[in-house]
């Protein structure tokens, strides 16, 4: 009964799929191009680099700026997730810096 | 102030990637620093610009600039129950947005565990099956992160991560239906034209139970307010979730695939867990949660017109007003507070503009003599008979706040 029910509600969709275009329900899409910015900013101070070259690729910094103070594991954890979840290609050698870095400023909410 | 001193490299998208326009209107990104805000977030750090750098949006405020996570200020939801396209919350996983959608060529697929795959242009759409409208509040999983006590990592949002709207658009279900859902199929899964920016991450997708794809209310919707999608919430179609968090409501909807057997990508299965308890509440530092994915939303009322240290008049009438909303069900009543929680007033209830919308509440406060301190609590209760709660629910990821809002006026 449900399956009959169901090729019921298919043979009216697939009417209305094929039926003619009723021209009050048309409503006009234009094709669209935009430009998105980026974000200009960048980490600064000692040990910047390796944050820049590499968190920079997939997002732009000021998130990262204004996260409450977290502990080091916190950030080990998010930076770990963007290396093995978001596979960011991060060079073994930068790992432990970053997390440094992160982890010795500080953030603007606490 | 920030103790990053950024600096400014004055780098765009386009430079970036190197490519050209493709055609359709292009709107430039000019650099603007419309200005400040200060959120009122838990212990502070809630400096932010306000921009008007993205294409379709008037003033906003910076959250992240790739991809963009863009808030609404906090004004524009005293001015209606509708939220302006133009001010409308904006917030994106990855920085892969394609740059143009050419309406023409552009096709929606519904595939997988179907009788007969289909390939929709946006005019099949829009003309050929049954248009459906309705109001509904979308909202971030994480909007008022950052009045999270302790405070957790993630973006540091107030309350302005959600906005409701008109959405025009036709069911899902009619989809589904003319693709001919086969037998044993268990969740139907969506994914948009957003694209993971380094090889291997997991393309955004998300899934829904079947017989929530055949819900009545779920669309996918080819308009908001009566307009084309802006390009950021989704540009040219979105899937609608009435009633459910908005990760659900995959933007740039391209993909509808019925699968036979439980998702298990990344972000169905693994992102956007909630503690498996009352609230999503958990303790601190508590281990050994069971979680499962996010779904429904709560019950929230908030106040629009005043804020906290506002001045209001002495031995004279002053309407304290806002919107709620019921969450997954509609709102039944409102109640304000000016004692404490001890006595609760039942406030006005603007016109309904549809059970998963915003509802305008009002009522009006008498403060007896200048300098009185008036604090005033407001909360909603849906009507499923759920009330917000006075006690602020906590999690890792600060999902789901729907805490009683206060706010502390004195009489001048």
């Amino acid at each position: 009964m449900q399956r009959f029910a169901q090729s019921l509600t298919i043979l009216c969709a697939v009417t209305l799929l094929t039926g003619t275009a009723d021209a009050k329900d048309a409503f006009d899409l234009k094709s669209e191009s935009f430009d998105l910015p980026t974000g200009d900013r960048t980490f600064i101070g000692a040990g910047a680099d390796p944050v820049n070259n590499n968190c920079l690729t997939c997002h732009s910094a000021e998130m990262v700026m204004v996260q409450p103070k977290l502990s080091k594991a916190n950030w080990e954890g998010i930076v770990k997730k963007m290396i093995n979840v978001y596979k960011a290609p991060v060079p073994d050698e930068d790992v432990g810096p970053i997390i440094e870095y992160l982890s010795n400023h500080p953030t603007a909410g606490r | 102030m920030n103790p990053f001193n950024f600096e400014k490299c004055g780098l765009t998208r386009r430079t970036l990637l190197g490519g050209a326009a493709l055609g359709g209107a292009t709107i430039l990104s000019a650099p603007a620093w419309a200005g400040m805000v200060d959120l009122p977030l838990y212990g502070g750090g809630g400096e932010r610009e306000t921009t008007t750098s993205f294409p379709q949006k008037g003033e906003m405020i910076l959250q992240r600039t790739r991809p963009p996570l863009l808030e609404t200020p906090w004004e524009t939801f005293d001015k209606g129950v509708f939220t302006p396209n133009d001010q409308f919350y904006v917030r994106w996983h990855w920085a892969g947005i394609p740059d143009s959608v050419n309406v023409d060529t552009f096709r929606l697929k519904v595939h997988g565990n179907v009788q007969q795959e289909l390939s929709l242009s946006l005019s099949e759409l829009i003309q050929k099956l049954p248009k459906i409208e309705l109001a509904a509040v979308n909202q971030c999983s994480g909007n008022s992160r950052g009045f999270f006590n302790p405070r957790v990592p993630g973006a540091q949002w107030a309350n302005g991560a959600m906005g409701n709207a008109k959405w025009t658009g036709v069911r899902l279900r009619d989809l589904l239906d003319s693709a001919g859902v086969k037998a044993g199929s268990v969740q139907v899964r969506f994914a948009g034209l957003e694209k993971p920016v380094i090889d291997g991450g997991p393309h955004f997708m998300k899934s829904l139970s079947i017989d929530h794809a055949r819900d009545d209310d779920v669309i996918v919707a080819y308009a908001m307010n009566g307009e084309a999608l802006p390009f950021l919430n989704g540009f040219p179609l979105r899937l609608i979730v009435p009633g459910w968090y908005a990760t659900y409501w995959v933007k740039m909807l391209a993909d509808i695939e019925v699968l036979d057997k439980p998702d298990d990508n990344f972000w169905t299965k693994k992102a956007y867990l909630i503690p498996d308890t009352p609230g999503a509440n958990i303790k601190p530092g508590e281990k050994d949660v069971k979680m499962v994915p996010i779904n429904r939303m709560v019950p929230r009322s908030f106040f629009t017109n005043l804020v906290s240290g506002a001045h209001i008049k002495a031995s004279a009438s002053n309407e304290v007003r806002g919107i709620a909303f019921g969450g997954d069900c509609g709102v039944a009543k409102v109640e304000t507070s000016i004692d404490g929680g001890g006595n609760w007033q039942v406030a006005q209830l603007g016109p309904d503009e549809g059970k998963f919308g915003f509802r305008r509440w009002s009522t009006a406060i008498t403060p007896s003599k200048v300098g009185d301190g008036v604090s005033v609590k407001v909360r909603c209760t849906n009507t499923n008979g759920e009330v917000q709660s006075d006690t602020p629910n906590w999690n890792p990821s600060g999902f789901m706040r729907n805490v009683i809002e206060v706010i502390d006026l004195v009489a001048a």
